[in-house]
Parts: C-alpha cells; sequence; structure tokens
C-alpha cells in the first residue's frame, strides 16, 4: 500500500509552504488564463508573458487548492521560466507521461513510451508518487492543462 | 450531560456488511452518508431474491412470475407512500433520482407554464440539481431567478420573503442543506408560496432518510428524493406531486409504459403515476427501495432522528473542544436546527489534503464544493471537508475522526 510518504514528499510541502512566482503580472500585456478542477473546485490563474522568441520570461501563478495541486504549479512555475514554448513542449509531455504511464498499466507492467522526450524533470520528480494515487493525479496536471491553454492563446 | 439514543447503534451495525470490512488494515469509519448511504442486509437480499426468483418484466406480464414482479414493484409504491404520507399511490412516481425528479419538473411543468419574466424563488444553499435546471429555462425561456440569502450561521435569512416571494410563480427549496446541515422552516415557505399563488417544490434529498417526513402537513406541491440516501440502491429516485398538478403535467420522457393508446396519428397518455414511467422501471431498485423503507420504518425515523441528533450534538461538542479555533464546522451551532452533516475548515490544510490523511486511518469523508458552487462561493471558500453520519455511526466514530484530524495537523505541521 503505498503511504502518504510517497505522496507528499518533502520538497513538495517545501513548494505548498512557500510557493514560487505566487502573484500576478498585469493582463495585458500578460496572458491571463484560470484552469479548474471541477471535482474539486481548485482553481489556479496562470500569467503568462512571452517574448519575441517565444520564451516564457515572466509566469506568475495564483489560485487556491490542495498541496498538490498548488506545489505541482509552484514547481512548474520555476522549472519553465525562461525555456522556450518549444523546450516547455517537450516537458510537459515529459511530465504528463510520467503522470500517465502509471495510469495506463495500472495492474500490468510498467512500460516506458519510447516517444517520450529526453528531458530532465529535476524537482518535479517529487511528483512521481502521485500515480500511485490515481484521483490525485487531476491536481498534479491542472497547472500544467492551464499553462498549454495560456501558451496556445498568447501564441494565438 | 450524558448523551442518550432510542437506537442500538452496535446492533444495527451489524446489518450492513459494508460496515465490517477493513480499509488499509483498519475498520473503516464510514462519514459519507449525505453523499450515499451504506446497504442493509435486507436490501441487498430483496433485490436478489427478485434477480433469483422472480426476474421478468413488470406489468402486462400474465405468466406467474411477471405478476409477482409486479405485485411486488407496486407494492414498493405503497411503501413509498405510506413512508410520506402521500393520499393516493398515482402521487408516487418513479425516476432514476431526485436530480431527475428535479429535471421532470422544470422540463414538464415549467416548461408548460413559465413564460418569460416569470419569477422562479431558489435559495442560497441550492444543490446543482435544483439550480441548473432551472438555468437551463432561463436560457431557453427567459424566466428569472432569485436567490433566499443565509444568514451568518448558515440558516435561510427570511426578513425579506414577503418581497421575494412576490410575484415568483415557483418557490424551489432544500428543506436540509447538504453542505451546511441546515433544516429549513419548510412550512413557512410553503405557506409564503401559496400566498402568492406560486407552486412550492421541495428538495427531500437530505431530509427524507433522516426526518420524518408528511406531504400533506408540508403545505408542498412537490418534493423530491433519492434512494440511495436512504438505505436503498442507485438507479431510484421518486418524485412526489400532488395529483390534480400531476393529471395536468405533459409527459417528460416517452416510450413504453406511458401510454395508453398509440396510432399513427399520436398517442394518448397512460393514467399516474406511470404516465411519467417511460420505459421498464428499475425493477430490482425499486424492491430494494421498498425494502430500505420497511427497514427504517421497523426501526422509527423519528428514533433515527433522536440519534442523528445525539450524535450532531456530541460532534460539535467533541471537535470543538479537541480543537478549539483550529476547526470551523459551518452552519448551524444548535442542533435542533441541523442534520448530522459537518462541512469543515482544519487549520489551514486544503479539504483534499484533510481527507487523503483520513482515508490513511480508514476515515471516508468527502472533499469538494458537494455539489453547491454557489454557497461555497458566498461561504469564500473553494471546497470543505464534509463529514456526515446516519442511523449506523456511533461516537466512536466521531472519536476517530478526531483522531485522524490531528493525526492530519500533526502531518502538516509546518
Amino acid at each position: 500500500m503505498p503511504g502518504l510518504e510517497d505522496l507528499y514528499r518533502e520538497i513538495i510541502l517545501d513548494h505548498y509552504r512557500n510557493p514560487r512566482n505566487r502573484g500576478e503580472l498585469e493582463s495585458p500585456p500578460a496572458q491571463r488564463v484560470e484552469g479548474f478542477n471541477p471535482l474539486c473546485g481548485d482553481e489556479i490563474v496562470v500569467y503568462l508573458e512571452l517574448d519575441d522568441d517565444e520564451r516564457i520570461s515572466d509566469i506568475r501563478i495564483g489560485g487556491q487548492g490542495c498541496s498538490i495541486s498548488q506545489s505541482s504549479a509552484s514547481m512548474m512555475s520555476a522549472a519553465v521560466k525562461g525555456h522556450t514554448v518549444a523546450e516547455v513542449g517537450d516537458l510537459t509531455r515529459a511530465f504528463k507521461g510520467m503522470m500517465s504511464i502509471h495510469e495506463s498499466s495500472l495492474g500490468g507492467e510498467s512500460t516506458e513510451p519510447e516517444d517520450l522526450p529526453d528531458v530532465k524533470l529535476g524537482d518535479l520528480e517529487a511528483l512521481r508518487g502521485v500515480v500511485k494515487f490515481p484521483v490525485r493525479i487531476k491536481c498534479a496536471t491542472l497547472a500544467w492543462n492551464t499553462l498549454a491553454q495560456a501558451i496556445d492563446e498568447a501564441s494565438a | 450531560m450524558a448523551l442518550t439514543s432510542p437506537l442500538d447503534a452496535e446492533r444495527i451495525r451489524a446489518d450492513f456488511p459494508l460496515l465490517g470490512r477493513e480499509v488499509h488494515g483498519k475498520p473503516i469509519i464510514y462519514l459519507d452518508s449525505a453523499a450515499t448511504s451504506q446497504k442493509p442486509n435486507a436490501v441487498l437480499d430483496a433485490m436478489d431474491l427478485y434477480y433469483r426468483t422472480i426476474n421478468s418484466n413488470v406489468h402486462r406480464g400474465v405468466y406467474q412470475i411477471a405478476e409477482q414482479a409486479t405485485n411486488e414493484l407496486e407494492a414498493a409504491r405503497e411503501k413509498v407512500r405510506a413512508f410520506i404520507n402521500a393520499s393516493s399511490v398515482a402521487e408516487v412516481i418513479f425516476t432514476k433520482n431526485a436530480t431527475e425528479s428535479l429535471n421532470l419538473l422544470v422540463q414538464s411543468w415549467g416548461r408548460a407554464n413559465l413564460v418569460e419574466g416569470d419569477v422562479v424563488l431558489l435559495s442560497h444553499m441550492e444543490h446543482h440539481a435544483n439550480i441548473v435546471p432551472w438555468h437551463m429555462l432561463v436560457a431557453e425561456r427567459g424566466i428569472q431567478l432569485r436567490w433566499i440569502p443565509l444568514t451568518a450561521d448558515g440558516q435561510l435569512d427570511l426578513t425579506d420573503l414577503d418581497a421575494l416571494v412576490e410575484g415568483a410563480k415557483v418557490l424551489s427549496v432544500t428543506a436540509m442543506s447538504n453542505v451546511l446541515g441546515t433544516i429549513n422552516s419548510v412550512r413557512t415557505l410553503t405557506d409564503a408560496a401559496r400566498a402568492v399563488g406560486a407552486i412550492s417544490i421541495i428538495d427531500g434529498c437530505q431530509s427524507v432518510p433522516h426526518t420524518s417526513t408528511d406531504v400533506q402537513a408540508l403545505g408542498a406541491d412537490f418534493l423530491a428524493f433519492s434512494g440511495h440516501k436512504l438505505l436503498g440502491p442507485t438507479g431510484i429516485g421518486v418524485l412526489w406531486g400532488r395529483e390534480e398538478l400531476l393529471a395536468e403535467m405533459p409527459p417528460f420522457i416517452g416510450g413504453g409504459e406511458m401510454i395508453r393508446d398509440v396510432r399513427l396519428d399520436g398517442f394518448t397518455c397512460n393514467d399516474l403515476p406511470w404516465k411519467f414511467e417511460a420505459g421498464t422501471p428499475a425493477i430490482a431498485e425499486i424492491i430494494g427501495l421498498g425494502a430500505a423503507i420497511d427497514y427504517l420504518s421497523a426501526i422509527g425515523i423519528d428514533n433515527v432522528r433522536a440519534h442523528e441528533r445525539m450524535l450532531t450534538e456530541y460532534t460539535l461538542r467533541t471537535l470543538s473542544m479537541r480543537f478549539g479555533d483550529d476547526i470551523v464546522i459551518h452552519g448551524p451551532t444548535e442542533p435542533e436546527h441541523r442534520g448530522g452533516v459537518f462541512s469543515f475548515a482544519f487549520k489551514d490544510l486544503h479539504p483534499h489534503d484533510i481527507s487523503q490523511v483520513l482515508d490513511e486511518h480508514a476515515v471516508c469523508v468527502r472533499a469538494g464544493h458537494h455539489c453547491a458552487k454557489p454557497l461555497m462561493k458566498l461561504m469564500g471558500v473553494g471546497a470543505t471537508a464534509r463529514a456526515s453520519v446516519y442511523l449506523y455511526n456511533t461516537t466512536a466514530d466521531i472519536d476517530a475522526l478526531g483522531d485522524a484530524l490531528e493525526a492530519a495537523g500533526s502531518f502538516f505541521a509546518f
């Protein structure tokens, strides 16, 4: 049985207690997108600024939610700042791969999809334990889905 | 003061097989009956017996087991009638759940009777099932919604009720909040509605399983509730309505069973209640609901309420003694104004994180918006953790909740 320590790793609790890039950016020029988890009412607001090279020049996170959704958003903001949209796309796929590999292999052997980008997840690895708690996967991916929408709208 | 209950909850627990199981190696502590109740053996056995011995489609079968199945189904309807003191079985309509019952009313009565500008009066503590169907009619018809506000302790604020109900065509409110536990003064509301010629609809999802219901004393025109919250199976709900109103209403879903005659150029409706029961009904579930009502009636619904009142007093007292200002229990502070539903905030922990730790201790509570987002917004929260009790819960369950909350507090201690 997975224990609470598998879910609530120390680094996750650290991001929850001390969220990075918390706040707002003036919108416009920043892109502002809200994401909701209709199951639990959690809410993430992503403020995003892209420079002319499609690089994330600044990002801020607002909203409220559980430790998993908030820490995931905090770690995400730290991981994507300064990176290009293409790099963030790879990171997002790698992160979602980490979240869904287990989802699709529940009860079976774990398979590593070959087309997953070779990206270092760094601190985000701490969220790997979330896959053992399937109802919480949506908490961890909320910020990433919201970011993807913000990038789409900012690039449009 | 010692708290007493007319029920022997330990003996009652033995009737519920699920309550004997373990979760994570610990005996389960089930505190989520406001979402769905557990089922006693009597209900499981009745449904099993139907499938094993008389499974056949109801009505129109002339062979023996079809007649038996029909008799069992209609006997269950009579049990529901008696349980809510309806004046006739024609007024007892089986639906899928309370949500469908409310949608039936909006789609049938609402579309036949409401036009642009007509006012429907709801309250800030309604479940989405009593909000969204009306929003759909707003979009289609341009009706207007008004909202009864709440007091600081989560009761309906009836100060301006006369002004709010003035000109309304419909009043539709819950008898007991699924978030705050608030027991509303239904009679005051239905009297006010009748005085201005409005019909009144009561969402009895939380009240019918826990308090005695007499539709003739309620003064309402319609009542909706679900079977699965009152010890019955999922997939079966009830709509009660005054016969003269039901008789005038157009059908909701068309098909078999709800017709008297079908021709190439049209159809005529069946009598009540079958007019609103198109298609093969949930036969096993209806029989299961009948068994649940038998079970509750044998125990006595007033005894259930007395037991839960005791648990309410114990919960409010115990949690505030153990946690002081670290816990905020939403809703009325007096046990007589509330049922056994406790939405709470604990320290600054998110409800999801609380319930995750509680699960580790085999304590089942709900975390989220409880399908009441407008109420959450009014309360200024995105979600709450909610514990809720029924006749099979004991003070030991509440102590276990307290122990698990303590563990959650230390786990997330900053």
